[in-house]
């Protein structure tokens, strides 16, 4: 944690806009550069960047490591959910275009969409669980 | 519907359970979701096993895309059998588990354990059924890490190292395996492993491919804890909590031995294999080495699970000298004891399971005298022993029959002395337990208080070691399958 104005200023100015930029690399990883993982790193990395400055304790206030575990299983669920609802729909695992039988295309950006927003979830909580363990292991000693 | 992705389920489903294990979190309901899972698992491996020997091969295309460009799931009726073998280990040790993690695994970290076991169970389970090569170094992955977090629970800080140093071994192995899918990716520009069997004759003149081979065969040896590439296994069984043990001494190390063959045969052919490179008089050398040295190592054991990890490396040599042989009984003796030998080193590892549960401890000094206390626990363990000796009627027995025969073949009678010498070494192994247990005074202070362990530990043990003996007796149905497998394997691009 640190008391510098200059750098809590700072980084509370910057972090929203690390998070839009999180869900634009997210929602846009289909047209442009990045995806799911890419996103969670960013989004995992505004966490860390806060609990650089303002303490893990206070990091850890606005994600418990409860919800980071919550939702590193509901990411992995939902990627594999969209591949099961594929199954269910009557396409082999993980096939989207069942989706939407007129337009297999649609079906297969919106699988993708699902997806890799599972990857984001994950990849954010898991990023943000290592983070947690290794510098709450460092405080201890 | 459910026969229709037949293939894909086994995976899906722990995938898909373990984080439903994590989010439900609660002690008893989290196990019973694993238990349901891994029962379904092992109910649908069984289901695949009858159908592929009925229909033969059973094709997946994930996502419906078509066949090089896809990934495919593909599995024989060996690969059903190692499903089969796994899951129901899976599932026997699961039960087994909770009384045992109790002791070994802080209450409140169990649903962390289930929720990587099912990991590790998907993991081992797509290694079995996939049909292309850098979907396998996935699934590789997936079992090899959930297996290091499962070696480090282990009560003694010591699992810590012992899970590490499987971590840098691991991950090495690992490497060189997808190093060498890369050089091949490389040379014929596709990943799923019957294209690539089709497509390698023609570049197999190349160097690339060549040290792809090699890469490959060292990376899954590894894996596979060939001697001399063992050194991680020993202290992995033995800190590790005593249903892990089990867990990984009957699945993982087998699941890397039908790689290494499904590859080697399956994919490169025997032709480029075993008659252009050496691989044949490699394989046989440390397959024997292994069995002798290691089988050697184990007499002077002072713990038992570290005397059972010794003998798995023995046991992993009598595989590798099935698969050097390049005869079709060579080969039916090594895949057949994937199985067999599968069961009995689980089986053992329960019993001691059991040991450790009411001794606390798996040294051979603290388990003076619990042949009396324990009778069923110990009586599993001479079973299982007989099993690891190769003594008639037990499936041991079947394995070394197939070596023998195939060594007698091919006149090295060398062989067949040694592999005889070798079931010596494991009478001599087995036997001080069962002194130690049977013949010895109990040390002071603990009389008493030992008696035999709880039902639940004791029947699981009991079902794996009486499977050893069923299998012993009625060898068809495995030796049946293995036979059909290495006649495949040996015809391919001969």
């Amino acid at each position: 944690m640190t008391r510098s104005p200059v750098l809590r200023v700072g980084v509370k100015i910057l972090l929203p806009y690390i998070m839009l930029f999180a869900l634009y690399v997210q929602f846009h990883g289909d047209l442009g550069a990045g995806g799911g993982f890419q996103a969670g790193v960013i989004f995992a990395a505004a966490m860390i960047l806060y609990s650089l400055v303002f303490g893990l304790e206070a990091a850890r206030r606005v994600v418990p490591p409860r919800v980071a575990e919550v939702f590193m299983a509901l990411g992995l669920l939902l990627y594999g959910g969209t591949g099961v609802a594929g199954l269910l729909a009557g396409g082999n695992y993980l096939d989207y275009a069942v989706f939407s039988p007129h337009h297999p295309q649609h079906g297969q950006h919106w699988g993708i969409f699902a997806v890799e927003l599972g990857v984001g979830l994950a990849v954010s909580a898991v990023m943000l669980s290592i983070f947690f363990s290794f510098a709450g292991r460092r405080r201890a000693e | 519907m459910i026969d229709h992705h037949l293939v894909v389920l086994p995976v899906v489903l722990p995938l898909l359970g373990a984080p439903l294990v994590l989010l439900v979190r609660h002690r008893v309901a989290a196990y019973a979701l694993a238990l349901t899972e891994t029962g379904a698992v092992a109910a649908l491996a069984v289901r695949a096993l009858i159908r592929t020997s009925r229909e033969g091969p059973l094709s997946y295309l994930l996502g419906g895309w078509a066949v090089p460009w896809g990934i495919e799931y593909r599995v024989d009726t060996l690969g059903a059998l190692v499903a089969v073998l796994v899951s129901s280990i899976a599932t026997v040790v699961l039960v087994f588990a909770p009384r045992s993690l109790a002791r070994d695994v802080p209450r409140e970290r169990h649903y962390l354990f289930l929720a990587i076991y099912l990991l590790c169970l998907s993991g081992l389970m797509g290694i079995v059924v996939t049909g292309d090569l850098f979907n396998l170094f996935v699934f590789l992955e997936i079992a090899s890490l959930s297996s290091y977090v499962m070696v480090s629970l282990g009560p003694n800080r010591r699992a810590l190292t012992a899970a590490f140093r499987y971590l840098v071994l691991g991950t090495v192995g690992a490497t060189f395996y997808v190093i060498g899918v890369g050089l091949l990716y490389q040379v014929t520009g596709t990943l799923n492993m019957a294209d690539m069997a089709r497509l390698l004759p023609t570049v197999s003149a190349f160097r690339t491919v060549l040290v792809a081979f090699g890469f490959i065969t060292a990376g899954l040896g590894l894996k596979a804890a060939m001697f001399p590439l063992h050194a991680w296994l020993p202290d992995a069984y033995t800190y590790a909590p005593s249903a892990v043990s089990a867990f990984l001494a009957g699945t993982t190390t087998k699941v890397a031995i039908y790689v290494l063959a499904r590859l080697v045969f399956g994919v490169f052919g025997p032709g480029l294999a075993l008659d252009r490179l050496p691989l044949g008089e490699i394989l046989l050398v440390l397959g024997t080495l292994g069995f002798v040295i290691a089988s050697a190592v184990a007499i002077f054991q002072s713990d038992v699970k570290r005397l059972l990890a010794y003998s798995s490396v023995g046991h992993v040599g009598y595989m590798v000298l099935g698969l050097s042989l390049n005869s079709v009984t060579g080969l039916t003796g090594g895949l057949v004891h994937l199985v067999n030998h599968g069961l009995t080193k689980a089986g053992m590892f329960l019993a001691v399971g059991c040991m450790a549960f009411q001794v606390g401890s798996t040294k051979l000094e603290d388990l003076r005298g619990v042949g009396r206390r324990m009778p069923v626990t110990t009586a599993a363990w001479v079973f299982g022993g007989l099993g690891l000796i190769g003594v008639p009627a037990t499936a041991g027995f079947v394995t070394k029959w197939y070596l023998v025969s195939a060594a007698v073949e091919q006149g090295a009678w060398g062989l067949v002395a040694l592999v005889v010498a070798s079931s010596l070494l494991a009478v001599a192994y087995v036997w001080r337990v069962v002194e130690a247990a049977y013949f010895r005074a109990p040390p002071d202070g603990v009389d008493g208080e030992i008696q035999e362990a709880p039902l639940g530990m004791v029947l699981p043990t009991w079902v794996l070691i009486g499977a050893t003996l069923y299998f012993g007796i009625f060898a068809s149905a495995p030796a049946g399958a293995a036979r059909r497998a290495a006649e495949v394997l040996l015809q391919v691009a001969r």
